[in-house]
């Protein structure tokens, strides 16, 4: 019997994956966002985290942060096929430019009582967080920083009563006078 | 200038000012107001088409052989949904088209109105750029946006979606102004060091290759005359893709022929072996690649291409080029002419002596048998009885596509209308249909498989309707044939659902339609019978009988690289004989 074979090269290409934060700079238009992500899900690529706003409102433009992985070429054709779109204004590779400042902002509702209620409070002086709602029986901070930090906290509130947590993903910008 | 109308009439004026005569289409509620403005005027000329799809590649076929947009207008829902196939079909070939859609009033979008779908959600990925019109005063903008992002940069399909309201609705219309898009402005001059860099490349180089593609002929014709400057003026070898097929003519000493999958020997062991590749329009396709870690080993690659994208995406190369063909060629041209560089003409010499030797593997060889007709025999007769002629040849499909490209020669850009990346069977009737349009005192031909032209047969009514003779050239053997290739070549020969066991009689079928239709059964009968095709004033079905077992040789395997061709007489007609059984035959 002659061996199975197929139409296409079924060989995979061993690269090392890579993540890399880019920013996409986009007008601000109906179905923008869908094109982006679609380009993202339609050719395989990751998204390890997303965010967009409205950054210049007179210019109707908005700032699109996203977190993606894969290896070298993948990366290099996710930028190029991002330019590729017709309302992308500009994409910037900021792990390329080299050591971008990164934040998230996460909200953490812990709820309980006695001494669990006051070591998550005191972890939270210690991170910074601020206490932006309460009662006798919870608390919701508010976080900010870098990924490892939040992933930190999160973490230590586990134990202590963690509810839910709302995140918004990363934003990120390069350091310097330039713009991107 | 603006003046104020109603978004129906916006259409045609945008149309007019953009200097297009044809459009395809197929009326529907969604678009009413728009073929009520086409009934009130005869400037522009619309062409009916009996199916969506149809009219996509009528425009397809229309637009690659003229160099302008294609365009298209259908309904709402279905309308659009059958054009998708064709514009999927643009995008992958980047042909220009300009394709606009009906929609449900804006009121009823998202309450699944009648006949509605979420036209720019479906043809976000299968365009170049798609639009929702919600703004009459924003609709001539969008149109003359939509002709603007079609034609320039990677060509490709464009969608613009109008809802039934807004064609009734009046607003302002601006005509074309210079203003530049805000964020879409496509690079056409390559960077002068990296070419300055490429001519250093070419200097150099003991076996050098063109490797060249469909952006030579989506750039135009003077890139096709410049790339021709550019190969004589080094005398380096050049092959080229499917879809760049009539770039660089056939006939000259310097061509090696097609490569890739189904090239032929020398084009495909000189990309293999070569010590320079210079690609330029091309995008490393993995029907040309193959096997992709042994894709040409040992050269140094330039890679000239519009679309940044392009670049390192399948190959890694050592020097990009972004910029249109015909500029990039132009400056490649200048700084040669600048530089009047030494050539290693020894190593030349020693080069062309070996393509010389893989040139005389004679590798499209074939038996030629006086009971029946072989399906190169065919094409090279077609070939040798159209000379003399204004000549387009478009196709379908399959083994008789690639055969066309292997024996068909084409001297011009623009002649060669066929469905490369997408690879849509049913492509070259609708095609045909839209080269007649475009020229219509040439002869213009589909060479068909009688499996795909099923696909798309209800054009033959098109045909006849517009007075249009396209020749369809049937290349019949029953079979799926590059189907039933590849389960003889890798699942043992069970021909799973690749034999077409109740084929219509397409002479009848032709009649059916109004047109004309010839069978040739014997090699002794189809000259005649060809002269006769050519001297037909009519749509034609030429039902050509051939041998219902030739496979389509040389042809890389697939995981294989460009040195283990497989040949045509490696695999004796014979043995395929007996390893097609009665019961394969109607297995369906």
């Amino acid at each position: 019997m002659a061996q199975p074979g197929s139409a296409y090269p079924l060989e995979k290409k061993e690269q090392r994956p890579e993540t890399h934060t880019m920013t996409v700079l986009v007008d601000n238009e109906p179905g923008v966002l869908a094109r982006v992500i679609g380009l993202f899900a339609g050719r395989g690529y990751n998204i390890e985290s997303l965010t967009v706003s409205e950054t210049e409102h007179e210019a109707h433009l908005s700032r699109i942060t996203v977190v993606t992985s894969g290896p070298p070429m993948v990366i290099e054709q996710i930028q190029h096929q991002l330019e590729r779109l017709i309302p992308v204004h500009a994409v910037t590779d900021l792990t390329v430019k080299g050591n971008p400042l990164e934040r998230e902002l996460a909200m953490i509702k812990v709820a309980g009582k006695g001494e669990k209620r006051v070591e998550a409070l005191r972890l939270a002086e210690a991170f910074r967080a601020d206490v932006i709602d309460s009662s006798t029986g919870h608390f919701i901070f508010q976080v900010t920083g870098e990924q490892s930090k939040i992933e930190e906290f999160i973490a230590l509130m586990q134990p202590l009563g963690l509810v839910e947590v709302a995140r918004t993903g990363l934003a990120a910008i390069s350091r310097g006078p330039e713009r991107m | 200038m603006s003046r104020e109308m109603t978004g129906a009439q916006m259409v045609l004026q945008a149309l007019a000012d953009q200097g297009v005569d044809h459009i395809f289409g197929y009326p529907g509620g969604a678009v009413l107001p728009i073929y009520d403005e086409l009934a009130q005027q005869d400037r522009l000329k619309h062409i009916l088409v009996r199916h969506e799809q149809g009219a996509v590649h009528a425009a397809e076929g229309y637009a690659r052989s003229t160099g302008k947009v294609g365009v298209v207008l259908v309904t709402s829902g279905p309308g659009a949904t059958n054009a998708v196939t064709g514009l999927t079909d643009a995008l992958m070939d980047s042909i220009p088209i300009v394709c606009i859609t009906g929609q449900v009033p804006t009121h009823l979008i998202g309450n699944d109105a009648f006949q509605e779908c979420d036209t720019v959600g479906i043809t976000r990925p299968c365009t170049k750029h798609n639009y929702l019109v919600k703004d009459v005063n924003a609709l001539s903008r969008v149109l003359h946006e939509a002709f603007y992002v079609a034609r320039t940069g990677r060509p490709g399909p464009v969608v613009v979606d109008i809802p039934k309201d807004i064609q009734f609705a009046r607003g302002e219309y601006t005509g074309l102004t210079n203003s530049q898009h805000k964020s879409y402005n496509p690079r056409v001059k390559g960077d002068e060091r990296a070419v300055a860099q490429a001519i250093e490349l070419m200097a150099k180089a003991k076996r050098p290759l063109f490797y060249t593609g469909g952006g030579i002929i989506n750039s135009g014709p003077l890139a096709s005359a410049r790339l021709r400057e550019l190969v004589r003026m080094t005398g380096f070898p050049i092959t080229s893709t499917l879809m760049g097929l009539g770039a660089f003519p056939a006939s000259d000493p310097q061509w090696l022929g097609m490569l890739g999958m189904h090239g032929t020997y020398e084009a495909n062991n000189a990309m293999h072996d070569c010590d320079l590749m210079i690609c330029i329009g091309a995008r490393f396709d993995d029907r040309i690649t193959g096997r992709i870690d042994a894709f040409s080993p040992g050269s140094t690659k330039i890679h000239v291409d519009i679309d940044r994208s392009s670049i390192n995406k399948n190959v890694k190369v050592d020097l990009p080029i972004v910029g249109d063909c015909a500029h990039v060629l132009e400056q490649m041209i200048d700084a040669w002419k600048a530089k009047k560089p030494k050539l290693d003409r020894a190593a030349l010499k020693v080069w062309w002596a070996e393509i010389d030797r893989w040139r005389a593997r004679n590798c499209l060889s074939y038996r030629k048998r006086d009971d029946v007709i072989m399906p190169q025999y065919a094409i090279e007769r077609l070939y040798a009885l159209t000379r003399g002629h204004d000549v387009y040849i478009t196709t379908e499909v399959g083994q008789h596509q690639m055969w066309a490209a292997q024996f068909f020669k084409f001297e011009e850009p623009n002649r060669w209308m066929t469905s490369g990346g997408l690879g849509t069977m049913g492509y070259g009737l609708p095609s045909a249909v839209g080269v007649q349009v475009a020229h219509p005192d040439s002869l213009v031909i589909d060479i068909a498989g009688e499996a795909s032209v099923l696909m798309t047969m209800q054009e033959m009514s098109t045909a006849a309707q517009y007075d249009l003779p396209i020749k369809i050239f049937i290349i019949n053997n029953e079979y799926m044939g590059m189907v039933r290739q590849w389960q003889e070549l890798l699942h043992g020969g069970r021909y799973s659902h690749s034999y077409t066991a109740a084929l219509p009689d397409f002479v009848k079928l032709a009649e059916a339609y109004q047109g004309v239709g010839i069978r040739a059964e014997k090699p002794s009968e189809l000259d005649d019978a060809i002269r006769e095709m050519i001297r037909v004033k009519k749509p034609v079905i030429f039902d050509c009988r051939v041998d219902k077992h030739a496979n389509c040789f040389p042809m890389i395997p697939s995981g294989e690289a460009h040195n283990h061709m497989l040949m045509g007489d490696d695999v004796t007609g014979e043995d395929i004989e007996k390893a097609i059984t009665e019961e394969g035959k109607v297995m369906v």
